[in-house]
């Protein structure tokens, strides 16, 4: 007994441990945020007079509103559009069976494994001569082709995991594909669908390569890509800069918590199957 | 939305029973090739913006470009450059490095946590843990990035630390010194990796059959050995993805280090993603750039592929 209660003890310490590395970088964040822009205080240290007003100088100099329309721009152009071709696919793939859908599957199972950074460099030179550099279209287009892989996966899996027989009987009501898949298929496909969809969003938001790549102007970017630019111009500001990360990160953390459930079980699964 | 369901599935059974099975056979095949048309956008995008890309990347990889004048063929010999500079191969040295922290630390370091969370710590802590510990997943890599440098500054946190407990003497700028910046970055890495690790490995103990514990104790084996003969065999998948995922995050690692380093100082923190960039869009080097991603791409299937048989061999894919 009393060296399980010590196990306990220790077990506990280390995770409060943990924990506490874990939150460290933001605790540092934001005592920092606290003090007088300009300054250079120490790593860990609460201000006597907290100046609250740098995060309304931070979104005011990172032109935060505008950035913040962007990215939802950006996300509202991506996600839906991924998730529905994704969807599609993933029930041709996982449910009709089609000829050649395994090669097919193979093919975009390719692109799981790709580094972003192994397509960047034609991507630039494809998106000049499409005329679209510096437009939020730069941005879109490929990321919905760059989220297919995971999210054509997803959905097949989520696909082959339904009964074959709810399709057959709505065949032999005279069902056509198209009515099989919006009125049978789509309905129950909800929660693979919203994980996904949460995924996608979180995964925009914080695109970094594609944004300081193929857009030069900030407020055309996705908020990562912006955040990088703002740490640019204000690196030597740390306060400020403090302010303005703590801004661009607090979105995420707020989806994550309203999620978390969803969020992980996405992530498990989604790594388990790959 | 259900209430369309119900009442398509109620016409559906109402109109069944004529002559429905060769309709079905004629339509099977129609269908097959309708299925097509499902696959055809996400197919055109995926080809449009990874696919082309991809094999423009092999094609550059050939050629001599600046990115305006004309490309000049010279075969192979980006690819000789690639594994004979120096520069070069040291960026692809240092991605190999940082796999020790992007997936050593994690997933040990994973599998220590996950064991104490299932064992010794109660749910409400251990699912307060894991969120936390979840966190760093969730956030931009970019912001992480600001975070850790100003946390391994000269006058960070790490070196707030070190002071008060009488360790001045070995304070420094943790991603500014030859010594230390690589490390530094891998610890940046480490910390983001950890949770997703140790989430996924948790998930794995769960399904662990509790009997295997209870037999192996009632054999007489001590914590350690139970953990050698069941945990660490059962948890094999799940090991394997946590390498994966953590494997491919090391070798194209790009967000933390342009924000905390941009490879420097001088090149200890170089690594092929950054290198990629500089000289593509710097240097207007377009071939090589792309033969160092050719080459990276390459690397990545090489390490991926020999886990993912190892860790899956005899399941059903």
């Amino acid at each position: 007994v009393i060296i399980a209660r010590r196990n306990v003890w220790s077990g506990g310490a280390l995770l409060l441990l943990l924990m506490g590395v874990t939150l460290l970088p933001f605790a540092s964040m934001f005592t920092t945020a606290l003090h007088q822009s300009g300054t250079y205080p120490q790593g860990l240290d609460w201000p006597s007079d907290p100046h609250w007003g740098n995060f309304v100088k931070a979104f005011h100099v990172a032109n935060m509103g505008t950035i913040f329309k962007s990215s939802v721009l950006i996300v509202l152009a991506v996600v839906p559009v991924a998730v529905v071709i994704a969807t599609m696919a993933g029930f041709a793939l996982g449910q009709l069976r089609i000829h050649g859908g395994r090669p097919l599957f193979l093919l975009f199972l390719l692109g799981l494994t790709l580094p972003f950074e192994g397509v960047i460099v034609p991507l630039y030179y494809e998106i000049r001569n499409m005329g679209l550099l510096n437009t939020r279209w730069a941005i879109i287009l490929p990321l919905i082709g760059l989220f297919m892989p995971f999210a054509v996966f997803w959905m097949r899996a989520h696909f082959l995991n339904m009964p074959h027989e709810i399709s057959e009987a709505a065949r032999v009501d005279g069902a056509t594909t198209w009515q099989l898949f919006w009125r049978i298929h789509v309905p129950l496909a909800g929660p693979a669908v919203s994980s996904l969809g949460i995924l996608m969003t979180v995964w925009t938001w914080n695109q970094f390569l594609l944004a300081i790549v193929l857009v030069d102007d900030p407020t055309k970017r996705t908020m990562a890509g912006a955040l990088g630019a703002f740490q640019g111009q204000w690196g030597t500001d740390i306060p400020l800069l403090s302010a303005g990360s703590l801004l661009i990160l607090t979105p995420t953390i707020i989806v994550f918590v309203v999620f978390q459930r969803h969020f992980v079980s996405a992530l498990l699964q989604g790594s388990l199957k790959g | 939305m259900s209430e369309t369901t119900t009442s398509s599935s109620r016409a559906y059974r109402a109109a069944r029973g004529t002559s429905a099975s060769r309709a079905l056979h004629v339509r099977a095949r129609d269908v097959r090739l309708r299925g097509w048309l499902f696959v055809l956008p996400a197919l055109a995008a995926y080809g449009l913006f990874v696919l082309w890309p991809l094999v423009q990347s092999f094609k550059y990889s050939l050629y001599r470009w600046d990115g305006v004048a004309a490309a000049q063929w010279v075969g192979l010999d980006n690819f000789k450059t690639v594994f004979s500079d120096h520069e070069l191969l040291g960026a692809v040295e240092h991605a190999f490095e940082l796999i020790v922290f992007f997936s050593g630390i994690p997933v040990v370091l994973g599998l220590v946590v996950a064991g104490v969370m299932r064992r010794v710590a109660s749910r409400r802590i251990s699912s307060v843990a894991q969120a936390v510990l979840f966190l760093p997943q969730v956030v931009p890599l970019v912001a992480a990035g600001i975070a850790w440098s100003w946390v391994l500054s000269t006058s960070g946190v790490v070196n707030q630390t070190l002071s008060a407990i009488g360790l001045g003497g070995v304070t420094r700028a943790w991603l500014g010194d030859f010594g230390t910046a690589l490390p530094a970055v891998g610890v940046i890495g480490a910390w983001v990796l950890l949770g997703l690790c140790t989430v996924l490995l948790l998930a794995g103990m769960s399904k662990i059959d509790p009997a295997l514990y209870e037999a192996a104790q009632l054999d007489g084996a001590g914590p350690v050995r139970e953990f050698l003969s069941i945990t660490l065999p059962s948890l094999r998948q799940e090991i394997g993805v946590c390498v994966t995922v953590t494997v491919i995050a090391a070798l194209s690692a790009f967000d933390i280090v342009y924000i905390s380093t941009r490879g420097g100082p001088g090149d200890a923190t170089m690594v092929p993603g950054l290198k990629i960039y500089q000289l593509a869009f710097f240097n207007r080097e377009v071939g090589l750039a792309s033969a160092l991603a050719v080459v990276l791409m390459v690397l990545v299937l090489l390490c991926i592929l020999p886990i993912q048989w190892l860790t899956r061999r005899g399941e059903e894919s």
